[in-house]
C-alpha cells in the first residue's frame, strides 16, 4: 500500500492557497482508492504543519534545508524527485502555479513515469489504482480524459481553484515524518529577481474583475475600466489579444497562459471570449460581455450581456453602478 | 554554437469554434475542411530567440527538429525562411499514435544523433494537446538545466543570461550553453520572413528522419498514458441579453439588473 502525495509549495511563511485545493483533491482521490493522503512541505514552520493537517493531511513530510529557500524548478525538481524516490506514491499532486507545473513534470520524467497537466477533475480505480484526469485540450475547444497505464507515480497537475479547500478540521493532526535529502550545488545560478511593485487589489484576489479586450481599440480605453473596477472595488484584467499589443503589461493577462481567476463577478468589455481566455475565468461566478458582436463566443458563457457598442454601454453602465452602490 | 528547435505543426488554433470538430468515437480532432495548419505559436518565438542569439553571435547554426505524421511543407518551411539553417523532419505515421513519453524519446533520441548540440529551443506549449512538458521531458532525458518563459537569452563567452518571467517579475539565470529553454509570447514577436529568406528556404529541403532511424527500443514508445475519451464541452449558453432604447440605456439597464440579482 501507498499515498497520495501532495506537493505543498509554501509562499513567504505560510502554505501557498492551492495547498489546500490540492489536500481537497487528494482526500477525494483516498476515498476512492483508500490510501491515505500525505503532504511534503520543503522548510515548513510549525504552522504550516499544522495547517495542512487540518486541511486534510494525514501525514506530513518535512523536508528541511536553506537551499529550498530559493525557489527554482532545479532545487525543488530534486527535492520532490528524492522525496518521491522515498516515499514511493501511487499519485503526486502538484498545483498549476509557475513552481507546480515545472517541478511536477520534471519530476515525473525523472521517475520515468508521466504527468497529466492542467486537470479540473480527476479520479482513481480502486481495483488497478490507476488515476483518470479530465482536461481540456485545443485551447478549451474540446474536453479530454486520460487514463495512467501503471499505478506508481502517476503525476497530476491540477488547475489551480477547481478544488475547493476543506473547511479547517482544527481537531486534526498530522502524523509528522522529517526527510533527509542530500542537496547538490544547482547548475542554475540566481543572479537577480524582480519583483513588480503592485497597487490596489490583486487580480487573483478579487472579488470582481474588469476586463478588456481587443475591441476596446487602445490603451487609452482602460482608464474607463480602472474607474468601474474602483468603483466596484475590483481589478482590472485583460485579454492576451490586450497584453501582446502592449496595452497592458502582461501580469494583466487571463486565461490558458495567463492568470485564473474566479471571481465573484467578471465584467469583460470587448473580448470575444476564446477558448484559451475562458480557460482563465469560466470558473467565475458571474460573467457578463459587453460586445457588439451578438455572436461571439462570449455570450455562451456569460450570464448577462448587453450587445452594443461599448464605448456608449460603458459611461451609463459605470454611471449607474457608481449611484447604486454608493446609495 | 549549435542550436536546435523544436517546432510542431499543429492545427490552427484562431480555427472558428464552428470549424472545430470531434470524432468522438476516434477520439481525434477532425482537421478543419481549407484552414492549413500552422507553425505552434510559442515555436516562432523560440524560433526568434534563436535567430536572435546567432546575430548576437554572428555565427551558428540553427536547426529545426520536428516529430509529426502529414507535414505541410510549405508550412513547416516556415522556420527556415525566417532565418533558420537546417530543417529534420521525423514523419512517421506511428507519431500521431505516441504520447507524451513517446514524442519525449524520440525527439531526445534525435537531438543525440545530431551531434555537438549545445542549447535546445521549444515553445512553452503547443496548442493542441496544451502538454506543455516535452520540454521538461527532453531536459530531463538529456539532462540538461532547463529554464522555462525565457524573456530574453544573452550570450556571453561561455554562458547564457536569460531572464525568465515569473507571475509577478522576473528571474535572471546564469546557465551553461549546454541548456534547454522555452520560450512563449513574452519573448517577443517572431519575425516574418523576408523574400530573400523564402527564396533561400525555397532552396533548402529537409532531411527526413523516420523513428525507425533512431534506435529507440520498443517499450520506449509504449504509451504511458492513454486517452479515454476527447469531446466538445457543451456551454449552457442561457445568457439573460439587456436591451434598452439605445446602448446607453442598455448600460444603465445592466446595472440595475446587476443590482437587482444583488451581484453589484
Ligand atoms: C496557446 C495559446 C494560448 C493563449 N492564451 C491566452 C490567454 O491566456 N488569454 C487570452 O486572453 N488569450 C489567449 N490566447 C489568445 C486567444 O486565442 C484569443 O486570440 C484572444 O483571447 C483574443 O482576445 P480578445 O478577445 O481581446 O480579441 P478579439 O478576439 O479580437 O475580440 C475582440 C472583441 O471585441 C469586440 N468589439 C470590437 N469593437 C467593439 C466595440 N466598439 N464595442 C463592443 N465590442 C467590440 C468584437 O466583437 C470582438 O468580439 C491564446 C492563444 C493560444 C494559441
Ligand atoms: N512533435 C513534436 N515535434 C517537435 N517539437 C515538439 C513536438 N511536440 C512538442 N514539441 C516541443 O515542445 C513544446 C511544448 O509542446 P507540448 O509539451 O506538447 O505542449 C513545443 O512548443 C515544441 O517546442
Amino acid at each position: 500500500m501507498t499515498e497520495i502525495l501532495v506537493f505543498c509549495e509554501t509562499n513567504e511563511d505560510q502554505l501557498d492557497s492551492t495547498a489546500g485545493e490540492l489536500l481537497a483533491a487528494g482526500q477525494k482521490l483516498s476515498s476512492e482508492l483508500s490510501l491515505p493522503v500525505s503532504a511534503v512541505i520543503f522548510n515548513p514552520n510549525p504552522d504550516m504543519v499544522l495547517q495542512a493537517g487540518s486541511l486534510g493531511a494525514d501525514k506530513i513530510y518535512k523536508v528541511t534545508d536553506p537551499k529550498f529557500q530559493q525557489k527554482t524548478d532545479e532545487i525543488y525538481t530534486h527535492g520532490l524527485f528524492e522525496a518521491c524516490k522515498q516515499i514511493n506514491p501511487t499519485v503526486i499532486l502538484a498545483g498549476k502555479t509557475t513552481l507546480g507545473r515545472n517541478v511536477a513534470a520534471r519530476t515525473a520524467y525523472r521517475l520515468k513515469s508521466t504527468v497529466a497537466q492542467d486537470c479540473m477533475d480527476i479520479s482513481g480505480d480502486k481495483n488497478s489504482g490507476l488515476i483518470s484526469v479530465k482536461r481540456p485540450v485545443y485551447g478549451g475547444n474540446a474536453q479530454a480524459v486520460f487514463t495512467f497505464t501503471n499505478p506508481l507515480n502517476q503525476v497530476v497537475i491540477l488547475r489551480v481553484k477547481t478544488f475547493e479547500p476543506l473547511p479547517l478540521d482544527k481537531s486534526k493532526t498530522a502524523e509528522e515524518i522529517d526527510l533527509v535529502i542530500s542537496m547538490p550545488e544547482p547548475k542554475l545560478k540566481v543572479i537577480d529577481i524582480v519583483k513588480q511593485e503592485f497597487e490596489g487589489v490583486r487580480l487573483e484576489d478579487a472579488a470582481v474583475i474588469v476586463g478588456g479586450g481587443r475591441g476596446l481599440g487602445g490603451p487609452e480605453a482602460f482608464v474607463q475600466l480602472e474607474e468601474l473596477a474602483k468603483i466596484l472595488n475590483g481589478a482590472v484584467g485583460a485579454s492576451r489579444a490586450v497584453c501582446d499589443a502592449g496595452w497592458l503589461d502582461h501580469s494583466y493577462q487571463i486565461g490558458l497562459t495567463g492568470k485564473t481567476v474566479t471571481p465573484d463577478l467578471y465584467i469583460t468589455i470587448a473580448i470575444s471570449g476564446a477558448s484559451q481566455h475562458m480557460a482563465g475565468c469560466s470558473a467565475s461566478k458571474n460573467i457578463v460581455a459587453i460586445n457588439k458582436d451578438g455572436d461571439a463566443n462570449i455570450f455562451k458563457e456569460a450570464s448577462f450581456g448587453v450587445v452594443g457598442d461599448w464605448e456608449q454601454i460603458l459611461p451609463s453602465f459605470t454611471a449607474t453602478a457608481r449611484e447604486l452602490t454608493q446609495s | 554554437m549549435n542550436i536546435v528547435v523544436c517546432v510542431k505543426q499543429v492545427m490552427d488554433p484562431d480555427t472558428p469554434i464552428s470549424a472545430f470538430i470531434v470524432d468522438e468515437a476516434e477520439k481525434k480532432v477532425i482537421p478543419a475542411q481549407g484552414i492549413p495548419p500552422v507553425v505552434n505559436g510559442y515555436c516562432e518565438n523560440a524560433v526568434e530567440a534563436a535567430l536572435q542569439i546567432r546575430d548576437q553571435q554572428g555565427e551558428g547554426t540553427i536547426t529545426i527538429l520536428s516529430l509529426g505524421t502529414d507535414f505541410v511543407m510549405d508550412v513547416m518551411k516556415k522556420p527556415l525562411s525566417m532565418g533558420a539553417d537546417k530543417m529534420i523532419l521525423i514523419q512517421d505515421e506511428s507519431a500521431s499514435n505516441l504520447d507524451a513519453s513517446g514524442i519525449v524519446n524520440v525527439l531526445s533520441a534525435a537531438i543525440n544523433k545530431i551531434s555537438d548540440v549545445d542549447l535546445v529551443l521549444c515553445g512553452q506549449q503547443a496548442s493542441d494537446w496544451d502538454n506543455a512538458h516535452i520540454p521538461m521531458g527532453l531536459a530531463e532525458n538529456l539532462e540538461l538545466p532547463c529554464i522555462t518563459s525565457a524573456l530574453n537569452i544573452e550570450h556571453t563567452e561561455d554562458k547564457l543570461i536569460v531572464q525568465s518571467a515569473l507571475p509577478d517579475g522576473y528571474q535572471t539565470f546564469e546557465a551553461p550553453l549546454r541548456s534547454l529553454i522555452t520560450v512563449n509570447n513574452l519573448f517577443g514577436e517572431p519575425r516574418y520572413p523576408t523574400l530573400k529568406g523564402i527564396m533561400q528556404a525555397s532552396r533548402k529541403s529537409p532531411e527526413i528522419w523516420s523513428i525507425d532511424d533512431l534506435g529507440i527500443s520498443k517499450s520506449d514508445l509504449e504509451p504511458s498514458i492513454i486517452l479515454s475519451e476527447l469531446k466538445i464541452p457543451v456551454s449552457e449558453g442561457n445568457c439573460e441579453i439587456i436591451e434598452g432604447e439605445d446602448d446607453a440605456d442598455s448600460g444603465r439597464l445592466l446595472a440595475l439588473k446587476l443590482r437587482e440579482e444583488k451581484i453589484i
